[in-house]
């Protein structure tokens, strides 16, 4: 009995065959779309930039939800709070890297 | 009675909850070890957009890049990510054929991955003359896409040990978790390589 119990408990953040079918089938889409407009070199030099990481951050989502289960779990809202906080850290890294070596460099 | 027989003996009732309580929270802390993976990340990239056209007169991107086989890497691990879900899926059922089974093909396809690389690389550096000592923009893009391939051989020995544990011990708790856990590993490490192909291989190409 105790055993149903303890089931009924684990048996919250492993999605079903479907949300895992749907989220393959949403990456290798996420995939195909810049692969194609970069190949064929559909877009001006913008557009296939904005592409390319539009649909990458679709793809991170993707994995996020469809096979990281990010909101499902106990521990869902301190995921999300600790990703979101990371994140944070993240894109200072990167953009602030990006944005000094490219406007304020006083070297040359 | 039996349940406790089958359990090892010695978590009864209220002792399992707090078991599977602190399972959980050990997958809390992957998940806080996932997000300091990512700011390692991170910063590589930083490097890499920052460095990627300080090519110091060696090969550029457009020209070293064989689009072919990085595609072929991409599709296989974007499977291997959905494989690697597919067996948690076959956990949670209880199915050990189906876990075991999913792991086995996980690894072969991310050992297919690291080949794949590692070949891309030697080929890189016996062909083209492009080695991490060559310019800045190479040894910004050894260092990250070596990082990752590291990350993902790592996750592959992990795994031949999981499944080598799961063979001995079966479903329980605490593998229970651990596959839970190498699982989240394997997608976030799908994740790294979006990035990896959009903004090194796509944007270096384009």
């Amino acid at each position: 009995m105790s055993q149903s119990h303890t089931n009924s408990h684990n048996h919250e953040s492993h999605g079903s065959l479907k949300s895992y079918i749907i989220g393959f089938a949403l990456s290798i889409l996420l995939t195909i779309v810049p692969l194609v407009a970069v190949m064929n070199h559909m877009l001006g030099k913008t557009g296939t930039i904005v592409i390319i990481l539009v649909t990458a951050v679709l793809q991170f989502v993707v994995q996020l939800f469809f096979f990281m289960h990010l909101k499902e779990g106990e521990n869902a809202r301190w995921n999300m709070m600790a990703l979101i906080f990371g994140l944070i850290i993240l894109l200072t890294i990167v953009a602030g890297s990006i944005w000094i070596m490219t406007y304020n460099s006083v070297v040359h | 009675m039996a349940h406790a027989i089958s359990q090892a003996g010695h978590h009864h009732g209220h002792d399992h909850d707090h078991e599977h309580e602190h399972e959980s929270l050990k997958t809390f802390g992957f998940w806080i070890f996932l997000i300091t993976d990512c700011i390692l990340f991170g910063s590589l990239f930083a490097t890499y957009v920052v460095l990627h056209q300080n090519t110091n007169g060696g090969p550029t991107a457009e020209e070293l890049f064989k689009m072919p086989g990085i595609i072929a890497e991409t599709f296989i691990l974007l499977t291997s990510s959905f494989t690697s879900g597919l067996a948690v899926l076959g956990m949670h059922k209880g199915n050990m054929k189906q876990l075991i089974g999913w792991l086995i093909i996980t690894v072969l396809l991310g050992a297919s991955f690291v080949g794949l690389e590692l070949n891309e690389f030697i080929h890189m550096v016996n062909h083209e003359g492009a080695s991490i000592s060559t310019s800045a923009f190479l040894s910004a893009f050894f260092t990250l896409v070596g990082t990752h391939g590291l990350h993902v051989s790592v996750g592959l020995i992990w795994m031949i040990g999981l499944v080598i544990q799961l063979r001995r011990r079966g479903i329980t708790t605490v593998t229970k978790r651990k596959v839970a856990v190498i699982s989240l590993y394997w997608h976030f490490l799908d994740v790294v390589w979006i990035f990896v192909f959009s903004v090194v291989y796509l944007m270096g190409v384009m």
